[in-house]
């Protein structure tokens, strides 16, 4: 499963959806808006999505991870729009029989997701200064 | 000699669609026509955004596409700057 949403992300709805009777291994990522990079403080966040793109890679992603790993489930999900300090950005779930599966596969799917999905962020400074992340 | 040409549109996100001032920019290139000369006609109509296009990605109907990839007139191109999702 994979989603753009613009409300807030339901991490423990999500994990509990990703499990399995044969799974003994569940990890979940957060990545949530953190309040300093470098010595630059953000105030808060904007994501944008070219979302019909950034759909399709996800699906891309699902696929490769249940190609490679015994996948029992995975959900990844991003969230768009304002997010403050703290908000969950993307979550990603699995489920595996054991969890070094599980690990992998839930580091495999994060790190091509912020490889490969047109999604970027806007950092917003307190004092009105912003730019994107490119 | 006359030389067809295709009407694409580019569509455009963050800091391209910014500096552009505009979601979407409109360009006739010389048919038949690939990523690549694409790429020189956005530079040179549109140098706002050259620096930046030039370390950006292209995708075509939703896929990364490279310089060789030709053009039709019903492809959805997008400028797709170095992401920072997550």
């Amino acid at each position: 499963m994979f989603r753009l949403t613009h409300s807030p992300i339901d991490s423990a709805a999500l994990t509990e959806s990703v499990l399995r009777p044969g799974c003994g291994g569940v990890v979940l990522f957060l990545g949530t808006v953190r309040d300093l990079t470098g010595d630059v403080r953000t105030e808060f966040l904007e994501y944008e999505a070219y979302a019909p793109m950034a759909e399709a890679k996800m699906a891309e992603i699902e696929a490769d991870v249940r190609a490679r790993w015994p996948v029992g489930d995975v959900a990844i999900v991003h969230r768009l729009g304002r997010l403050e300090i703290g908000d969950v950005a993307v979550a990603v779930a699995v489920s595996c029989p054991h969890r070094a599966q599980a690990f992998d596969a839930c580091r495999h799917a994060i790190d091509r997701v912020k490889e490969l999905v047109p999604i970027w962020k806007k950092e917003n400074a307190p004092d009105g200064q912003a730019d994107w992340v490119h | 000699m006359a030389t067809d040409s295709l009407a694409v549109r580019v569509l455009l996100f963050a800091r391209a669609r910014e500096l552009a001032g505009a979601d979407s920019i409109a360009l006739a290139l010389p048919s038949p026509a690939t990523v690549a000369d694409l790429r020189t006609v956005l530079a040179s109509r549109h140098p706002a955004i050259a620096a930046l296009l030039a370390r950006s990605a292209l995708a075509v109907n939703h896929a990364f596409a490279d310089d060789s990839t030709p053009l039709s007139p019903s492809d959805e191109i997008a400028l797709i700057p170095p992401v920072s999702g997550g």
